[in-house]
């Protein structure tokens, strides 16, 4: 029955800005500071304070307008919103309502059939939070304001998205779009992104259909979920013969089901009008240009330097450059090893094991760049040898030191001496005579045993290439 | 009475010690306690004559700033670190506020002495002076008449001898329109001369900081030291130095016919017409002008205005400071009772008016519509000040009323903003220069110029008061 139906699905996000100050005050905009101490006669709407725009934020927000490809306004003007909430000291929130400072950009996805497809941004808009309200402490409402007048940037898309894996998808690559320009640190759990979804559906080829607003999802895969539920919600009301009511849903992530808000608390006229305490925004030529030159590079031209220049597979490219932190640590330990290939391999498989088991950035991870890199020029000058390696891994996971000074140490060394280890391959030999009868009788898997063991009696320092050729003549000699 | 007419006189005598500056603030508030039944102030401060005993000091020992001594006594609008704001408003009963507001910090850098708040009209929204949680001021010049307003504690406290000079704020006339009552100079600056960091907004995009002073060398001095871009106000802007006194120059001076109709009071008009001789005797050119539009200013301005208010009222809620209703249960309450038992009835109607013009329908009919009229009426002044140097009209229609005779007729009052209005609505300064008429009231004349233009209006005023 789903089948006949088509999603159509539009997405707003917030994001908060990590400026130094706030948005219209010089205020920290530090997270986890005891309650009201991020506080001014500004942010805590005194009478006669009035708002100074931070030029930071207002960079963010047209560095973020470029890297969608949005047009930059060159002049866009603060809108005051009005509602009364005990969280809202102003008893209005500043926002950009008629003219926003980007508007008109895209975001490339990869659709579920691998194909990539455009989703238009209708616009960028900057805006202040609003504080925070806590009402599960007692039967008293308490207010924290420390984050009223952070700096947000509201990215709203045209409805392009049609389901809900194109959504996640979406968010995916916003995220790493706001995370690579440094302007955002993405985390949806703890708010700062934060996505309300527009939804409707149609049959293919019918007029759009009314929408819902989903919102309260906080996570990526929440917003996923959220909208799969409302499309089989919408479509099993109409295949009811029942019509879609236009409304507000909250999402229940512990239930996994959205349910509607008092029509109250959604029937607002926010009375928009133009800040009389701000002027316009004006962005020149001269400044767009100077912004324009701060703009790192973004992740898809990353994924494709990836490829070209050091020769790596599209997925390697796709994984490493799915952080700005992890290609940047990637790309540092390219200044100690000029293997590619094995500095992806080491990225993507013992460190992001290590960092993904103890739930860290890799910008917290232990080992050094530097010391990884030698690390692989150890392996492959064959001073050690590959199982050492993951030996040596472990060691420097204890201490991050030169890793020479620990093969040193350990005696990790790797035994390229051919008459040594001749020694211990004669001993090896005598010793498992019925398995030396066995390979000459043609059971040739023995010889993986015999390697095993001359490994183990050599504490795995013995060069395997070394140790294939004298076994192999010894074998057949 | 003062033994100096201005604060270069003053400084002077203090200087030979001929005058006390202890002796002189006790004097204020002596005239203050006497003359209680005014009402002018609605705070004192008492740290005054501490700040006279040391400024003295500075006077004697020559680094004092450039307003040594002078006692100002500041609108309840303006902040002032650790003192009551009430704003002459229930709702902010009991508010202390937590920093000084920019226009006053620079008075009190130049040594001034500030003597306390001066009632008002709530929120600077009135012109009598009777909406006020303190009472109504009385004119000093006849206690059953109104001071005008808003203004009208700093006019009546400048008019009575309760300080040197005051500061007021001008939204739409509320600087003008008192002084003209009270036989006071008040000047209203050029919208974002001086710093509205401190302020308590009432309209935003046409509040403004100015002096009320007993002379004009002395309004001059003020308006000079509260002038000047301010990082914390980014309406204000980088202007002009005001070089004054200046040369005494003639001047081409427009006379708008609109503005000559009707609702003109007899000795009004006479005295327009006394002064338009004398500055023609004097060798200023009078023209007859047009300001087309000047019919819909009053509208213009009331849309506009409210709907800002309307917006910068919301704040005071009693979520964080002021008044709060110790009964309320629920959000809606929290609201509805403290805003209906704070604010006062005139408050009220504007909040409301404003409301209803920003309102989804009604926008693009009130708001929008309004917003056009006032760049037409900017425009009208435009092309009237490509002709003329300065325009002149009367402050106020009348002299002061009588009090309690527009209570009950708020659109009785808002049309005696009609000549001050215009000013608030393009940006442009204008000051009023009293004109004592023989058997009345004073009245006051008003000259507007064209932005920044501040040093014409002082050297005209200077000229017809001599």
């Amino acid at each position: 029955m789903k089948e006949k139906y088509e999603a159509v699905i539009g997405l707003e996000v917030h994001a908060q800005l990590i400026t130094n100050t706030k948005l219209f005050c010089a205020c920290s905009i530090k997270f986890g500071s005891p309650p009201n101490s991020n506080v001014c006669p500004v942010c805590l709407g005194h009478p006669g304070a009035l708002p100074v725009t931070n030029k930071q934020a207002i960079e963010y927000a047209v560095l973020m307008g470029l890297a969608v490809n949005c047009v930059v306004n060159e002049q866009s003007i603060f809108a005051r919103k009005n509602y009364f909430y005990p969280d809202l000291p102003k008893g209005y929130q500043i926002s950009q309502f008629e003219k926003p400072i980007c508007e008109n950009g895209h975001i490339e996805v990869k659709t579920a059939e691998g194909s990539d497809k455009i989703i238009r941004i209708k616009r960028i808009h900057l805006e202040e939070d609003a504080g925070k309200s806590i009402h599960d402490q007692g039967s008293d409402t308490l207010v924290d304001l420390n984050r009223c007048g952070t700096p947000l940037i509201e990215i709203v898309t045209e409805p392009d998205i049609s389901s809900a894996k194109e959504a996640y998808e979406y968010l995916i690559n916003l995220k790493q779009i706001v995370t690579y320009l440094g302007i955002c640190d993405g985390n949806m759990e703890e708010g700062s992104l934060r996505c309300d979804a527009n939804v409707s559906v149609r049959k293919y080829g019918d007029k759009l259909g009314t929408k819902t607003e989903v919102k309260n999802m906080n996570s990526f895969r929440n917003v996923e979920r959220a909208i799969d539920f409302e499309i089989k919600r919408q479509i099993e009301i109409l295949e009811e013969g029942g019509t879609i009511t236009q409304e507000t849903l909250l999402w229940n992530a512990d239930l996994n089901e959205a349910f509607p808000m008092r029509s109250k608390e959604e029937s607002h006229d926010y009375r928009y009008f133009p800040d009389p305490d701000l002027m316009p925004i004006v962005i020149d030529e001269k400044w767009k240009t100077k912004i324009t030159s701060k703009m790192p590079e973004l992740p898809k031209v990353r994924r494709e330097r990836f490829i070209k220049q050091f020769n790596l597979p599209e997925y390697d490219a796709e994984i490493l450059t799915s952080t700005k932190d992890m290609a940047d640590y990637y790309e540092a330990v390219l200044e100690f090893t000029d293997d590619y290939k094995s500095a992806s391999n080491w990225v993507m498989g013992d460190i992001s094991k290590v960092i993904n088991e103890n739930k860290i950035s890799i910008k917290d991870f232990s080992i050094s760049p530097k010391n990884i890199g030698k690390l692989i020029e150890l392996i492959n000058n064959n001073t050690i040898s590959g199982k050492i390696g993951k030996e040596l891994f472990e060691e420097l996971l204890k201490s991050n030191i030169d890793p020479e000074i620990i093969i040193k140490e350990k005696n990790l060394v790797q035994i390229t001496d051919s008459s040594e280890l001749e020694n211990v391959i004669d001993k090896i030999l005598s010793s498992n005579s019925i398995q030396v009868e066995e390979y000459r009788n043609g059971k040739e898997k023995v010889f993986g045993f015999l390697v095993g063991q001359v490994m183990r009696e050599t504490k795995g320092k013995a060069n395997p290439q070394l140790v294939n050729e004298i076994l192999t003549k010894k074998l057949k000699g | 009475m003062l033994p100096y007419k201005t604060h270069t006189e003053k400084i002077r005598l203090i200087q030979k010690a001929q005058l006390s500056l202890i002796e002189n603030v006790e004097f204020f508030l002596s005239q203050i306690s006497v003359h209680k039944d005014i009402n002018a102030f609605n705070f004192l401060f008492d740290d005054a004559i501490d700040r006279a005993n040391k400024i003295e000091q500075k006077i004697k020992e020559g680094t004092s700033g450039k307003l040594a001594g002078m006692v100002i006594a500041v609108k309840d609008l303006l902040s002032v670190k650790d003192k009551p704001l009430t704003c002459s408003s229930k709702i902010l009963r009991g508010f202390e506020a937590i920093y000084t507001a920019t226009s006053i910090e620079k008075l009190i850098d130049e040594d001034a002495i500030l003597i306390g708040k001066t009632n008002c009209d709530e929120f600077g929204m009135g012109s009598t002076n009777e909406n006020s949680a303190f009472g109504p001021v009385l004119n000093p010049l006849d206690k059953l008449k109104v001071p005008g307003g808003s203004s009208g504690g700093s006019a009546a406290a400048v008019a009575a001898n309760f300080c040197d000079a005051a500061i007021g704020t001008d939204t739409g006339g509320s600087i003008r329109q008192p002084a003209a009552f009270t036989g006071t100079f008040g000047i209203k600056p050029t919208y974002g001369r001086v710093s509205r960091y401190g302020l308590t907004a009432y309209a935003s995009s046409f509040d403004c900081v100015g002096p009320i002073a007993k002379n004009v060398l002395d309004l001059a001095l003020i308006l000079k030291i509260i002038s000047g871009k301010d990082e914390l106000d980014s309406t204000s802007s980088e202007s002009n130095e005001i070089q004054f006194p200046s040369q005494n120059k003639k001047y081409k001076i427009g006379l708008p016919k609109e503005y000559f109709k009707e609702g003109l009071t007899e000795e009004v008009k006479t005295g327009i017409e006394i002064t338009i001789e004398n500055l023609e005797k004097t060798g200023h050119e009078i023209i007859d002008i047009s300001l087309p539009h000047s019919d819909y200013t009053i509208a213009a301005y009331y849309i506009l205005a409210t709907a800002e208010a309307s917006s910068n009222l919301a704040r005071f809620d009693g979520v964080r400071y002021g008044l709060r209703n110790e009964k309320i249960r629920t959000f809606d309450e929290l609201y509805n009772l403290t805003k209906t038992e704070g604010f006062g009835k005139e408050v009220k109607r504007r909040i409301m008016l404003g409301t209803y013009v920003l309102s989804s329908g009604y926008y693009d009919a009130y708001y929008s519509k309004a917003q056009k009229v006032r760049r037409l009426i900017k425009e009208d002044f435009d092309n009237a000040f490509r002709e003329v140097d300065l325009i002149i009209s009367p402050t106020a229609p009348s002299t002061a009323y009588k009090i309690g005779d527009t209570v009950n007729d708020p659109l009785q009052m808002y049309l005696g903003d009609i000549y001050t209005v215009s000013a608030n609505l393009t940006g442009i300064p204008a000051i009023s220069v009293p004109y004592q008429s023989e058997n009345s009231l004073p009245i006051g004349i008003q000259f507007m110029a064209s932005h920044f233009n501040e040093e014409i209006l002082l050297d005209i005023a200077q000229q017809i008061t001599e």
